[in-house]
């Protein structure tokens, strides 16, 4: 049996069953790893040592009664802008290709405090600026399904982790769709909760008010089992919200009957993918079969979203970045007086894609232009935030494509970044209206390339999506078919 | 006069808290470098802010206490420049949405009373310190190196602007001793400019006087006492006027104060002028302020200055004067009305606590909070004149003893036998020496020249070292003398 190829779930139990143990699926994960990372390159960093060091401390304790730690033992993969303590966290940025936290993030103390075992560290686009993980400040990550393609970005990494089994399941972050893109390419379920739900404590910040924590599986089961974990309020976040937390596995089985569920039609475009618009057809004909009521709907500002996210996203990245200045930590190249060196570190430090979005937010905040741009930008934001309140009245969830192609080719997109930015056009209005949102596979292209559906849901109901997603998934078998690798 | 000043303070008031306003470091002045910070207040990737309660209050009650309204929604914003001792590149402020607005605070000036607006206050994070040395020893090679401190990262401020209603330097530094003392009665702020917890730029213009167009402003930064306030301000005008006089015209720039040399100097002009690219903070929610809130911190505001100088006019009757001095400093007040309330009569206290006290306090340069004597030995020191034991006059050698060692008025008196000689069986062989002593006086003063029974007084005064009763004195005196 190839243990890597495990769910969290399946894993779990044959831990418990003892039919496995602790140290053989650490050791057959990191075996996986050595044999196909340095073509998918997954990964910045690995921490192995750790990992079986800690697989034989979690073995001793798998089944005692009284150990109510939820992944004891389960190798997962964190993206490397999530600060673990001790451990090389770099953004993949040159600035901080050193960078060694003081400090354990709120998701990854979670994760620890139920058991998981670190695998290592996914490379992303640098600071999470990206739709194709090209932009990695130390090398691109390759599509599992296909090589010569990429695995979308920003978490590529996390997503190519888990479609290659190097990882039972990893966590990621999601600005502008940067979770549920990946997911589409790679074929795995890729989710991104509401704004406020999961503490961003410990995330590198690319653009603070659309960034959420989020994770990469193989079956949404598992999302459920991570989702109980990383959820809640934070004090470290002021704004994690005080919601209550539901068990997310416990409603999965409930059945979908009678759910109203909303297509919106400003989501199937004219030039989109004909593939990817048949197989998300076909998926909402699949769930309307087993009870769901579809209902045609229409978000009218959607057409807006992208041009309003980027002004929103790169005001808030020029300032959130503005503390890399090489006088703390991290990179810093010297100079002739302060603002040479300044010059020279952020010069050097940072690549083309995150300069180019400093440049663009800084331009956006300046005076007399911000009204034209972030003020402009926040009430086009309210205008699609309003969109979606008013459809939720109708409808229960919304039914989309998670992206308008599959995976595209290396080099395809990015000398044309606007091209790159399109790529986000279905899953960006999302993270503008704060939503929960979470991308399942749903099809293959005749190129055998995973395509991807999203629900999206109310705000703090994930509960729905995650119902819909599994029974959709329970009753297709798209989510077990693996890369040939 | 033919020119006019009007001029306008923003005042940052370091604000009294055990921590600083987005983390749990302590906010103690004088620590080692960088030993009173954490992943928040320096800054490290990933980190966020989260409001430090207290801080909120003491804005609303420094609102409150000057008459601002108290937003219902407030917002905090990101202030963005580059600075080695900011570590994040920006400095979490407030710009559109500030927490108190439109308030005022009334002074009193040439004995009127002048009312000066508060345009807002808002709340803000400080930065750290910048530390430059020039040592061989430092660094490869030696040369220049400057360090950073982060200490004072995240430490609360407030930040209080006045409209331009100033007119005058004098009005400024009354402005500045009533704010101070506003604040420091709230217990928001110490109040302490050397150390650095009030801080005070001004905005200066100058015009015509009559004309109610502005002139060109200057911003003065640095004023870091009250008597630089007036000296920075009266030089600034004074170089403003010079300027318009020699047919030129001010330029719109930020200077900076030079205590050492005494003038002001340009730091950077209106082209330089950073542009901070504020934006709402999207790491903080915006406050929504409930009116339980105000209303509680309202009713927990301690009497402020202007009320306090009211009722010890309407209670105590005492002169304006001395009220608005008393008034001055809460724990001057403070130890006044305790004096009083344990039977000291009113205005008695106030001459002693205005007048000894206040010397011997301004001698040791020390504060009332460091006064060493009680109010309660005051007031039993008083008794003691009353009951004829001891002279006003022995009084004022008893009030600095005690203030010296500490010991009870008795045991000094006891001590030095300083007790009042009324006795007049005592006191009439001194009195029968010095009229015998002093032929010429007694005829002059038998001859009708009154006057000299002072001179007489006065000499048995001195063979008693002021221990005689004046009163049983003057009746022997002019028993001896008719």
């Amino acid at each position: 049996m190839e243990l890597c190829r495990l769910s969290i779930g399946e894993a779990l139990h044959l831990l418990r069953t003892k039919e496995i143990a602790v140290p053989e699926l650490v050791n057959d994960v990191f075996q996986r790893i050595d044999a196909v990372d340095d073509r998918v390159k997954a990964y910045v960093s690995l921490t192995r040592e750790k990992a079986q060091k800690e697989a034989v401390a979690a073995q001793k304790d798998i089944g005692s009664d009284a150990d109510g730690r939820l992944l004891l033992g389960i190798p997962l993969a964190v993206k490397d802008n999530l600060c673990t303590k001790g451990i090389l966290t770099t953004c993949s940025s040159k600035m901080l290709s050193r960078f060694v936290p003081p400090y354990e993030s709120t998701v990854t103390s979670k994760l620890i405090g139920h058991g998981y075992i670190l695998t290592g560290k996914t490379n992303m686009d640098e600071f999470a600026m990206g739709s194709s993980t090209e932009n990695s400040g130390f090398y691109a990550t390759r599509n599992p399904w296909n090589l010569a393609r990429i695995p979308g970005g920003s978490s590529g990494g996390s997503a190519a982790a888990v479609a290659a089994d190097e990882c039972l399941a990893a966590l990621g972050s999601d600005t502008g769709g940067s979770i549920r893109q990946p997911a589409a390419f790679c074929g795995v379920v890729g989710m991104k909760p509401t704004y406020g739900r999961v503490s961003r404590y410990g995330l590198i910040a690319f653009a603070s008010s659309l960034d959420q924590i989020g994770t990469l599986t193989k079956n949404v089961r598992d999302t459920a089992i991570l989702m109980n974990i990383i959820s809640g309020h934070d004090n470290r976040d002021s704004t994690s919200a005080p919601q209550p937390v539901p068990d997310f596995t416990g409603s999965l089985d409930k059945g979908v009957k009678g759910l109203k569920i909303g297509i919106p039609k400003e989501y199937f475009v004219k030039g989109m993918d004909s593939e990817i618009e048949s197989a998300v057809y076909a998926a909402i004909k699949h769930m309307e079969n087993l009870g769901v009521i579809p209902v045609e709907v229409s978000l009218p500002h959607t057409e807006y979203a992208i041009a309003a996210y980027y002004i929103l996203a790169t005001s808030e990245a020029s300032s959130n970045l503005a503390r890399y200045d090489g006088v703390k930590y991290g990179f810093r190249t010297e100079g002739r007086d302060l603002m040479d060196m300044y010059l020279r570190t952020r010069s050097e430090g940072f690549g083309t894609e995150v300069k180019r979005r400093i440049m663009l937010g800084t331009y956006a905040l300046s005076s007399g232009y911000y009204e034209a741009y972030y003020k402009k930008a926040q009430q086009v934001r309210t205008l699609i935030k309003q969109d979606f309140d008013a459809v939720f009245e109708k409808i229960d969830l919304l039914m989309t494509p998670t992206t308008p192609t599959a995976a595209f080719a290396i080099a395809e997109k990015t000398a044309d970044p606007l091209q790159m930015y399109l790529s986000d056009i279905f899953t960006i209005s999302v993270n503008l209206a704060g939503l929960p949102a979470i991308s399942v596979p749903c099809g293959f292209t005749s190129d055998g390339l995973p395509i991807g559906m999203q629900c999206i849901g109310r705000h703090f109901d994930e509960e729905t999506i995650l119902r819909v997603a599994h029974t959709y998934e329970q009753s297709t078998d798209w989510h077990r078919r693996k890369p040939a690798l | 006069m033919k020119y006019e000043a009007v001029i306008g303070l923003e005042v940052h008031a370091q604000m009294l808290t055990d921590t600083k306003i987005f983390c749990g470091c302590p906010t103690t002045f004088g620590a080692e470098p960088n030993t009173q910070t954490c992943p928040v207040c320096i800054g490290m990737p990933g980190v966020l802010p989260v409001l430090n309660r207290k801080v909120l209050q003491h804005a609303i009650r420094t609102g409150l206490a000057t008459h601002c309204r108290i937003s219902s929604y407030s917002r905090f914003a990101r202030k963005n420049y580059f600075y080695p001792d900011l570590p994040k590149g920006y400095q979490i402020s407030q710009y559109e949405l500030p927490i108190c607005e439109r308030g005022f605070i009334d002074i009193i000036v040439g004995g009127a009373v002048k009312r000066i607006g508060i345009t807002r206050i808002h709340m803000e994070e400080d930065a750290g310190k910048n530390i430059h040395e020039s040592s061989a020893s430092i660094g490869p090679g030696g040369g220049n190196y400057s360090f950073v401190d982060l200490n004072r990262a995240g430490v609360p401020l407030m930040e209080i602007v006045s409209e331009p209603d100033i007119r005058s330097p004098q009005e400024a530094v009354e402005y500045m001793r009533k704010l101070r003392a506003i604040l420091r009665y709230l217990g928001v702020c110490d109040g302490n400019m050397e150390q650095g917890s009030l801080r005070c730029d001004a905005n200066i213009s100058v015009r015509l006087s009559g004309e109610s167009a502005f002139g060109t402003r200057t911003e003065v930064k640095n004023i870091n006492s009250f008597r630089f306030v007036e000296k920075a301000l009266e030089y600034e005008i004074k170089r403003q006027i010079n300027v318009i006089e020699n047919g030129g015209r001010v330029v719109q720039e930020t200077r900076l104060w030079d205590p050492i040399r005494g003038v002001t100097e340009s730091m950077r002009g209106k082209e330089e002028a950073h542009d901070y690219r504020y934006f709402p903070e999207p790491d903080l929610v915006p406050l929504m302020i409930e009116k339980e809130l105000v209303d509680e911190i309202a009713a927990s505001l301690p009497e402020l200055p202007d009320v306090r100088r009211e009722r010890f006019v309407s209670e105590y009757h005492l002169p304006p004067a001395d009220a608005l001095l008393l008034v001055s400093e809460k724990p001057l007040a403070d130890w006044y009305e305790e004096a009083v309330t344990l039977g000291g009569q009113p205005k008695v206290v106030a001459n002693w606590v205005m007048g000894e006290l206040m010397r011997l306090l301004n001698e040791d340069n020390k504060s009332i909070e460091e006064c060493p004597l009680q109010p309660a030995q005051l007031v039993d020191m008083l008794k003691l004149i009353d009951d004829g034991t001891i002279s006003g006059k022995i009084a004022k050698s008893v009030f600095e003893e005690m203030y010296r060692t500490d010991k009870s008025p008795e045991s000094i008196v006891k001590e030095k036998g300083l007790m009042q000689i009324s006795d007049s069986g005592e006191l009439e062989k001194t009195v029968a020496d010095v009229v015998a002593k002093h032929h010429n006086e007694v005829e002059r003063y038998r001859a009708g020249e009154e006057k000299l029974i002072g001179f007489f007084v006065g000499q048995v005064m001195k063979i008693t070292k002021g221990k005689a009763n004046p009163q049983v004195v003057n009746e022997l005196l002019k028993k001896k003398l008719s």
